[in-house]
């Protein structure tokens, strides 16, 4: 229904946000960011890799707008982008339903949903549940509402703070590879903060390592093995020589972030 | 199931004991009924005096539960009035913690000078009944979900809609909870203030009644009315128990039952 921006899924051709010099210091001495430059392609998945600590949420709620840089600048090329935000954890009202949840977004905008909570709760398997409360479900299906909700508006922008990082084992699979294909679905563009270096590079075009305290770009790593990427890459040697470069930058950045 | 069961029975058996021991102890001792009646004289009583006790009975549970209404609507909007301004809750609570602190007793002889006797009466069931509602609610308007407010600031709820679909459906479990303890303390306020008015001789409610039957040694309408005014206390916490577990059985911990 809505119109696709348009899209050719190359980086480097149209930034939808870019950080320059951005600065975060909390009122409790602790410097998160310092001097973070970011530019985020239109349609690129992207994540943000680094030890917890190393401001990489941070960067995230600032990209929100939920949280403003005490230096630096966010800009937006084309114009400010609707976002799509899923938390670490799944965040969802308890006393509401899951179509209600899915639909805040709506009712909070004081529209209709027009059927795109049913499509949105098709999108990640949840089609039968929408009536269902979130302590009645399972801690990989409440993720996958909160990220129907997060995509139910169809939000040029997808931010994820480390989403997975509390399921197990076999329930990330799972949701990587249905992220995976709702992102080649719908062609947006995602920011992915995550502490997993087998989960960056199974997921990321291009990974960002980031310094532990104060948080910057360590490095920048491209992963450019062919979507769609499933269990075969997951097995393969390629995957596993990518994973070895991005551990030994990261072990690299965690090493400079000590040293500083 | 068993448990069940002993939690009903238990409780009865004990009842049945301690009836059958007083009875034995008034017979045995042959205790005067203007000391201590037996209890099938105050089941007697209970019904020769049936038409006046269950007046008093209506009197006391209307102003019982106009203090209630009152300290539930009072208590919530000032909960919500402190959670929106802070400067509010910085220039009240305090008073209304010196509201809550200073004995009720002792609050209303003076109440009864200053106003006629059925308002007296409300003000003391609403003074003592509106702390714990502000005080819950309170507690429940701040402990609302972080990751949730910042949710429905992403999406540019108004005040109003936070507080409305957000904070207050949070809130309602210690809210209930409020509700549940300013029951029971709306009908203890009401029957303070007709004791303190029972010396002034003017009223009509079972708290006057025991205090007027005790004035003329009819110790067995005493009984009769204290048992009544108990049995009032119990069904008014039945009650506020039940409306608290419809409202929070679909989503609360609190009103799940935990299987095997």
């Amino acid at each position: 229904m809505s119109a696709l921006p348009p899209n050719d899924n190359s980086p480097g051709n149209s930034p939808i946000v870019t950080l320059r010099g951005v600065e975060k210091n909390f009122s409790n001495g602790i410097r998160a960011l310092d001097g973070l430059d970011l530019d985020v392609q239109t349609g690129e998945f992207v994540s943000l890799l680094g030890p917890s600590g190393c401001g990489k949420s941070t960067a995230l709620r600032i990209i929100a707008g939920l949280s403003g840089p005490s230096a630096g600048i966010v800009e937006w090329p084309s114009g400010a982008a609707q976002i799509g935000f899923v938390f670490q954890e799944p965040t969802l009202m308890p006393w509401a339903d899951v179509s209600a949840n899915v639909g805040l977004p709506f009712r909070l905008a004081g529209k209709d949903d027009g059927g795109e909570v049913v499509q949105a709760l098709e999108r990640v398997g949840l089609a039968g549940f929408s009536r269902s409360y979130p302590r009645e479900l399972s801690g990989g299906m409440k993720m996958r509402v909160s990220i129907a909700r997060a995509l139910v508006t169809r939000p040029p922008l997808l931010l994820m703070d480390e989403p997975f990082a509390a399921l197990d084992e076999i329930t990330r699979f799972k949701l990587n590879n249905d992220l995976l294909a709702v992102w080649q679905d719908l062609r947006r563009t995602v920011i992915f903060v995550t502490h997993s270096v087998f989960e960056s590079v199974y997921l990321s075009q291009r990974i960002v390592v980031m310094t532990p305290r104060p948080g910057r770009v360590f490095t920048e790593i491209v992963i450019d093995a062919p979507y769609p990427r499933d269990e075969r890459f997951r097995t393969s040697s390629e995957y596993a020589a990518f994973c070895r470069q991005v551990a030994e930058a990261l072990a690299q950045a965690m090493a400079s972030g000590a040293a500083a | 199931m068993n448990q069940r069961i002993l939690r009903i029975c238990l409780p009865v058996f004990v009842l049945g004991v301690v009836i059958f021991l007083w009875d034995l102890v008034v017979r045995g001792f042959a205790i005067p009924p203007f000391v201590l009646p037996g209890p099938g004289l105050v089941l007697a009583t209970l019904i020769s005096d049936a038409g006046l006790l269950w007046h008093s009975l209506l009197v006391t549970l209307t102003l019982t539960f106009e203090g209630f209404a009152l300290a539930a609507v009072g208590g919530i909007a000032l909960a919500v009035a402190f959670n929106q301004w802070r400067l509010a809750e910085y220039a009240l609570y305090p008073y209304a913690v010196i509201l809550q602190v200073t004995p009720i007793v002792a609050i209303a002889p003076l109440l009864l000078i200053y106003l006629p006797q059925p308002l007296a009466v409300l003000a003391c069931a609403w003074i003592v009944a509106f702390f714990p509602v502000l005080a819950n609610t309170t507690l429940g308007l701040n402990s609302v979900d972080h990751n949730l407010v910042a949710l429905f600031e992403l999406y540019k709820a108004s005040r109003w809609q936070i507080l409305w679909n957000l904070k207050l459906p949070s809130a309602l479990p210690q809210m209930l909870t409020g509700l549940r303890i300013a029951g029971g303390l709306s009908l203890i306020g009401a029957v303070v203030a007709e004791i303190a008015a029972g010396s002034a001789g003017a009223g009509s409610g079972l708290a006057y009644r025991i205090a007027e039957s005790g004035y003329r040694l009819n110790i067995p309408r005493m009984f009769a009315a204290l048992l009544l005014l108990s049995l009032a206390g119990v069904a008014i916490f039945f009650a506020l128990s039940a409306i608290s577990y419809l409202a929070l059985r679909r989503w609360h911990e609190s009103a799940i039952d935990r299987e095997g």
